[in-house]
């Protein structure tokens, strides 16, 4: 019975992370690409020059497929919240529907009309109009994202809320109060960053591809200038907000904290930190260690020390195991350290292959064009924004085991009573099936965009035949037998 | 019952009237592509009907869904799980179709632009029928335990009632996405559209008067309201035959609206057989009602503000989306000349 009980809410917790790591493989992406095309477009209206215009289309297609797929997914979240974690949804429905509601009202009603706006009317509105309905669409994703954070800001950080213990929910008291969570400041801001990051090398490095075949090279220049400008911004904003929300981190969740820098006993004056360990039953085992960084990160100073893992886990037994529990509050260690250490240096590494980017790129120069291990390096880091982006939701959602409403409600409690391991399996294997399709295809896809290059765009309609309609718009076509 | 917790229990109404009647010819639309398209032109032109439109359309069941959500957690919590395979297949449906409208323009061989009009015309037939069958067989009564939890068999999901109700739903839609295509088309897809509504009513029609019949059997909307009911069903025939005589008198406006009308009355029939209840059980007592199942005051407040706040925009301009796009579409043998 146990092991059942326990499978199930396995594959349901499997199922949870695989839609929503694959989810948060386009929502960053196509966030930060409204805004790349965006700016794109709106260089073209302000310059007047056409290859801005050819890059926001030509982006303005890989942005379409991303968008797509992040729509269907999308349901997917929303709907499994009622249907694998029903207890959850009973449980957080007061407080966690609202902001869903809103999103969808507010963010993705904006954002799917003016896509479909932008995407078939080039040539009907003026420039500045038509420039218009993609910002609008990034102002609604970015609105979006901020909707979402705010109800998983909740389940890190309850505040605005009432217990209601006779019905076992939370009833909300303080609208204001779960909008103004700290916890959304600073998860916020680094997620919005974090797209733009995303999207600013996912362009550079496809440009970094093209050129390397000598493609097009002023379209491709100009688009990896464009994106690694927005991608150096972004990358100081992500470590700016990266650093903020860590700090935040030290009093608020101190065991997500000490998990990511892998301490276990209360570290000392000399703040060691950890470029690597190994651990076992949460004790290291070994460890590469620098002096003083530790502090240095968490306490912008030389000086200071930080509680353990051993500490941490003593103070919350006494906080929440009152009935005479037994649970610790141990979180998957190695997972948050390393993927902690993954985020940091890619970090770093974006930064310098940005600035480096930027100057070889440069106006009157053709280094970038002889420099071809370096666009060999930005081609390979096209990947590379997709696995810090997971890692980043592995260390806030791993981080709060084994609470799924920090301190009010285990990840236990919240599943589906009424799921069983076999419809489980089922879903899980074919969700595992569609994503992995849809993830070829649009690699297939974006990879055949690419090689057809800036000169075959269409943006405008569904047709089979894009060379022959690319020309015009289909809704002009009709134009002349209206009745 | 509070005005508030009324007020919402018909705001769903509202919103899931809004999405049958969007997404109703967005999903016949789909199924056109291969069961009414003769040729790919004929694809590129049924497609792009709702090229600008689809993926707003979509939303209004994200709004439902997570307007219940804030609403009605219970009520939530109990259908999504309790129809768990169900809304998964529909999920499946809804991702093939949603990325097959993208994906199939930029297919370089006819097997794979085969793979995905299938893919449109199959989801959407298959979103509209388990749409359909769920809400159907949610009328008919389920096993819900006294924590709101549903333990159905398979019979309780798929039986010759919720069967027929899927049919009649996305036959109903395929209609009104052929409306549709004669609002937006000209030429010989106008006509065709025309012609085959003109034959396909009158099987609507008989699916109905099954659809009446089961649903006086197996549910307790006649017995327990039956003034409303039998109003109701009335006022979904007459949308059904106006729409059926606007195909033959070529009036493209009226059919539409009095199928989109149709799609709204089997929302509106559903909504008020289950008032006061959210979720019917076999064992009355457990049926899960409105006023047990709502979101707090404060909330239910919250959102009645935002919404009224934020809805008449977004109404503003999603109908300006569809004024921008009002002209219509060439048949593609018109489009050579």
């Amino acid at each position: 019975m146990l092991s059942i009980g326990l499978s199930m809410l396995w594959l349901s917790r499997f199922q949870f992370a695989m839609t929503t790591v694959f989810h948060f493989f386009f929502v960053p992406f196509s966030i930060g690409l409204a805004f790349i095309v965006a700016i794109m477009e709106t260089v073209y209206v302000i310059k007047k020059d056409e290859v801005y215009k050819n890059m926001a289309k030509f982006w303005g297609k890989i942005f379409l497929y991303s968008f797509a797929v992040g729509v269907v997914t999308g349901i997917i979240q929303e709907f499994q919240f009622g249907m694998n974690w029903s207890d959850y949804s009973r449980f957080m429905g007061d407080i966690f529907g609202a902001p869903l509601a809103i999103e969808a009202l507010a963010a993705f009603f904006l954002e799917s009309t003016f896509i479909g706006l932008w995407m078939f009317t080039w040539d009907r509105f003026n420039k500045t109009i038509h420039c218009l309905f993609i910002w609008l669409t990034a102002f609604g994703s970015t609105l979006s994202a901020l909707w979402i954070l705010a109800a998983n800001s909740f389940m890190q950080n309850p505040v605005g809320y009432a217990m209601n213990a006779a019905q076992h929910k939370v009833e909300m008291t303080s609208f204001s109060a779960v909008i103004m969570n700290r916890q959304l400041w600073n998860e916020f801001p680094h997620v919005i960053f974090g797209a733009f990051l995303t999207a600013a090398f996912v362009v550079a490095g496809c440009s970094a591809w093209r050129l390397l075949k000598k493609d097009h090279e002023n379209f491709y220049r100009k688009s990896m200038k464009v994106s690694l400008i927005i991608g150096l911004l972004a990358c100081m904003g992500s470590v700016w907000s990266g650093d903020t929300q860590t700090r935040y981190l030290i009093n608020n969740q101190p065991m997500k904290f000490a998990a990511m820098e892998g301490i276990y006993k209360n570290s000392t004056e000399k703040g060691d930190w950890s470029l690597a360990q190994g651990t076992k039953g949460h004790q290291k085992t070994w460890s590469i260690e620098i002096p003083y960084v530790l502090n240095i990160l968490g306490h912008h100073s030389l000086n200071g020390t930080f509680k353990g893992q051993e500490q941490v886990n003593k103070e919350l037994k006494a906080k929440y195991n009152k009935n005479g529990e037994t649970r610790n509050y141990y979180v998957p260690t190695r997972t948050l350290f390393w993927s902690f250490r993954i985020m940091a240096i890619s970090a770093g590494l974006f930064g310098l292959v940005a600035i480096i980017g930027l100057w070889f790129n440069r106006k009157k120069s053709q280094s970038i064009m002889r420099q071809r291990w370096f666009l060999y390096v930005m081609g390979l880091m096209v990947w590379l924004p997709f696995i810090v982006n997971t890692c980043g939701w592995f260390i806030t959602e791993f981080g709060r085991y084994p609470w799924v409403v920090y301190g009010l409600l285990t990840i236990a409690d919240a599943v589906s009573p009424t799921s069983t391991v076999a419809s489980l399996m089922f879903t899980n294997i074919v969700y595992f099936l569609i994503f992995a399709s849809l993830g070829a295809v649009m690699i297939i896809l974006s990879h055949r965009v690419l090689k057809q290059g800036p000169d075959s765009v269409t943006t405008d309609g569904y047709s089979s035949k894009p060379e022959k309609t690319s020309k015009v718009d289909p809704y002009e076509m009709g134009a002349a037998h209206n009745d | 019952m509070t005005n508030l917790q009324l007020l919402w229990f018909l705001l769903i109404g509202v919103l899931f009237s809004g999405f049958f009647f969007l997404e109703g010819f967005d999903f016949g639309i789909g199924m056109a592509v291969r069961f009414f398209a003769k040729n790919r032109d004929e694809r590129d032109v049924v497609i792009q009907t709702i090229g600008p439109h689809w993926d707003g359309n979509e939303v209004w069941l994200i709004t439902a869904g997570g307007a219940m959500f804030a609403s009605f957690p219970m009520w939530y919590a109990s259908l999504f799980s309790g129809y768990y395979l169900v809304l998964f297949l529909i999920l499946v449906a809804l991702i093939f179709r949603g990325v097959s409208f993208e994906f199939r323009a930029n297919m370089q061989t006819d097997t794979w632009r085969n793979f995905w009009e299938w893919a449109a015309s199959i989801g959407s037939f298959c979103a509209a029928f388990l749409f359909g069958m769920m809400f159907v067989s949610m009328i008919q009564g389920m096993p819900i335990d006294a924590n709101g939890n549903i333990f159905g068999s398979f019979t309780d999901y798929v039986n010759w009632f919720s069967l027929v109700g899927g049919v009649a739903v996305s036959l109903l839609c395929f209609i009104h996405g052929l409306n549709f295509l004669r609002l937006k088309t000209t030429g010989e897809l106008r006509d065709r559209a025309q012609k085959w509504s003109k034959i396909l009513y009158p099987v609507l029609l008989a699916g109905e008067v099954v659809f009446v019949i089961l649903l006086y059997l197996t549910t307790d909307f006649f017995t327990k309201k039956p003034v409303s009911t039998w109003s109701i069903l009335i006022a979904l025939v007459i949308f059904t035959l106006a729409a059926w005589w606007g195909a033959q008198a070529k009036h493209d406006w009226a059919s539409f609206i009095a199928s989109g009308l149709s799609l709204i009355s089997v929302v509106v029939l559903i909504f008020n057989g289950l008032f006061p209840r959210v979720m019917i059980a076999n064992n009355s007592a457990n049926s899960i009602l409105i006023k047990n199942a709502s979101s707090s005051p404060y909330t239910l407040h919250l959102m009645t503000i935002l919404t009224f706040t934020i809805l008449p925009i977004v109404l503003i301009y999603f109908i300006w989306s569809y004024w921008v796009f009002y002209k219509r579409l060439k048949s593609p043998r018109a489009a050579e000349q």
